[in-house]
């Protein structure tokens, strides 16, 4: 595919690493075995020089997160570590096949990553529709036991129930506390009262693993891959109207037109591109042209007025409308919205009905400037990021492809007159009206 | 065999605090019970660990994947999220429902039927959930094979099932 080295898919030769004699076959555990040589400090150390960034979405510095977790001299109390493997970002798809094909590698950068906050107990939140990964985990976990590679420390797979919002790292402890998944207000930060009121580093599936590779090459060495501030590889979930979706890891700084022609083999059925949504449905859209320009670093994405977020690259060709689009991942966020705090449970919903109206041809000019208004009453204004992700994405197809909203207004209708590919989607927030419009069929 | 109050109670000591197990527990109760939770398996959960029913059926209205009303057999979750939907999800749905003969939202006989949020196979759409197992690339042409498939009509394996086996499919 390409000449980049794998590091998180290193070994696999196109394969699974299931069995942990492969793996260690192919220099397993050996980060870890060096890892438990240094101090917690030294670990760290490594880290920063590896300026590996989180692979969640928020691409904060991995080493500073576990930095920041007091020492055990400094204040009393269990230290936790909780990997968040909640993925459910819309577009992203990395976490499972990493789970799926490199476990060892992902359970070791656990036991590193304990090592370094200095925690005995790791817990490891699985999104509940996550099946089969959740037993690829319990089987390598029943493979690491016997050999002692866990020492005194606890591994819990604790399996998620279906919440988007779990995916925020204090709705995830709130979730594991056995509450609903409701973000908390921050401050305090988990590092300081995580989970049960301790010091807590929540980190991502993709960082973790990462980890391991860091330990292994040194963080220098890691460094020199990739790009200035966004150092090594990424998984990038490559989906939408493309020819070969999938995972495909590279280095940061790749060319986002590369990945879509050159790894994903292009737009599918000849059809031309139109948009691309580059870090997970949360993160602002770009034009075609735009999407030509940028690099898939934090740096590019951000002088575009977009973000990396995720790494989930959605590719979106001519047939979209750009209002159903819009209708469609605002009912998203309706959906998941937890209720708590009132921007995001009245405004999602505010959003999706303007947007219903304007696509369905009952908009008025002025519904423009209300969208708009409502967007800009969420955004900022919310406990969490899930209501400003709406916002932000609806906003940013109605500042690209204004024309495109206003031709619905001033044609009393769709553009595309039932062609588009979005056509009659049928949302989970919508299946009870349909429920019911089935029964007044019946 | 354990039952499920010792099993909950197994549960219970993976935890610092005994509230953390009440999803897992939740989630064993449901699995008893034809895969939805009566208001029994909200008292066996209660009984189990220090908290009341309804405390249960708090969280359990919160998670999509806890049931409130009674299943089918065979649960089919069709994804419609943006990468799914961009490739057909739709049709698909259409396909099952017609197939099955039962709209998406609703239970009847040994299936039910709904769409879902993001099931996180976007690269493979449609991605069609059966009993929480991932179909990859379904496409509305392969549902009568599934269905004869699930019935028995059919042995198992469609050409989908098969080309989803390659990588991180279920079946």
């Amino acid at each position: 595919m390409s000449a980049t080295p794998e590091i998180v898919f290193a070994g696999t030769d196109g394969g699974a690493l299931t069995a942990i004699a492969d793996y260690e076959a192919v220099g397993g555990f050996a980060a870890l075995a060096k890892a438990r040589t240094m101090t917690p400090d030294e670990v760290i150390e490594e880290l920063n020089a590896s300026n590996l960034r989180g692979r969640g979405g928020a691409f904060f510095p991995t080493g500073r997160k576990w930095s920041f977790v007091p020492k055990p001299d400094k204040l009393d109390k269990p230290h936790y570590l909780v990997v968040n493997a909640d993925e459910s970002e819309p577009g992203t798809f990395k976490d499972r096949e990493i789970m799926l094909r490199v476990p060892f590698r992902f359970l070791e950068g656990c036991l590193i990553a304990a090592h370094a906050i200095e925690s005995k107990h790791v817990f490891i939140y699985i999104r509940g529709e996550y099946q089969r990964e959740f037993e690829v985990l319990v089987d390598a976990l029943e493979q690491m036991r016997p050999q002692g590679l866990l020492g005194d420390i606890t591994i819990v797979l604790h399996r998620g129930a279906g919440a988007y919002i779990c995916g925020e790292e204090t709705a995830l402890l709130e979730s594991l506390e056995g509450r609903r998944g409701q973000p908390r207000t921050k401050p305090p930060f988990p590092a300081i009262a995580g989970l049960y009121a301790s010091p807590t580093a929540v980190n991502n599936v993709e960082s973790i693993t990462t980890a391991t590779s860091v330990l292994e090459l040194g963080g220098a060495e890691y460094a020199k891959l990739g790009v200035e501030n966004s150092t090594g590889t990424r998984v990038f979930s490559l989906s939408g109207n493309v020819v070969n979706g999938g995972n495909y890891e590279l280095p940061h700084g790749f060319p986002l037109k590369d990945l879509i022609y050159e790894v994903g083999g292009g737009i599918a059925n000849g059809r031309a591109l139109k948009a691309v949504i580059p870090g997970g449905s949360s993160t602002p859209i770009l034009t075609a042209e735009e999407a030509g320009r940028v690099t898939l670093d934090f740096d590019s994405l951000v002088g575009a007025g977009t973000a990396i977020g995720s790494a989930a690259v959605i590719v979106i060709d001519d047939r979209c409308c750009m209002v159903q689009l819009a209708v469609r991942v605002s009912q998203f966020y309706e959906h998941e919205s937890c209720g708590k705090c009132t921007p995001c449970r009245v405004g999602t919903r505010w959003l999706s009905s303007i947007l219903q109206k304007i696509e369905d041809g009952r908009g008025a000019q002025a519904d423009m400037d209300l969208l708009l208004s409502v967007a800009e009453r969420i955004n900022g204004k919310c406990l969490c990021p899930l209501g400003d992700s709406d916002a932000i994405a609806v906003a940013s197809y109605v500042d690209k492809f204004r024309d495109e909203f206003q031709a619905h207004i001033d044609e009393g209708g769709c553009p595309f007159h039932g062609a588009s590919s979005l056509e009659h989607v049928l949302a989970p927030v919508l299946q009870h009206t349909h429920e019911a419009a089935a029964e007044a069929l019946a | 065999m354990s039952t499920l109050y010792e099993e909950i109670r197994e549960l219970r000591a993976l935890y610092p605090e005994e509230r953390s197990a009440v999803m897992p527990a939740l989630q064993l109760a449901q699995e008893r019970h034809g895969g939805w939770l009566p208001e029994a398996a909200f008292r066996e959960v209660a009984d189990a660990l220090d908290v009341t029913p309804a405390y249960c059926l708090s969280i359990a209205s919160f998670y999509d994947m806890f049931r409130l009303e009674p299943v089918g057999e065979t649960v089919i979750e069709v994804c419609t999220n943006i990468s799914c939907a961009l490739n057909g999800a739709q049709q698909v749905v259409e396909a099952f429902e017609s197939e099955l003969g039962l709209p998406a939202g609703r239970t009847g006989g040994a299936y039910t039927l709904r769409t879902v949020e993001c099931l996180g196979g976007c690269g493979w759409a449609t991605i069609v959930a059966v009993n929480n197992r991932h179909r990859l690339r379904v496409r509305a042409a392969d549902v009568p094979a599934i269905v004869a498939e699930l019935e028995g009509r059919e042995p198992a394996a469609s050409d989908a099932a098969e080309e989803a086996g390659a990588d991180v499919g279920d079946a």
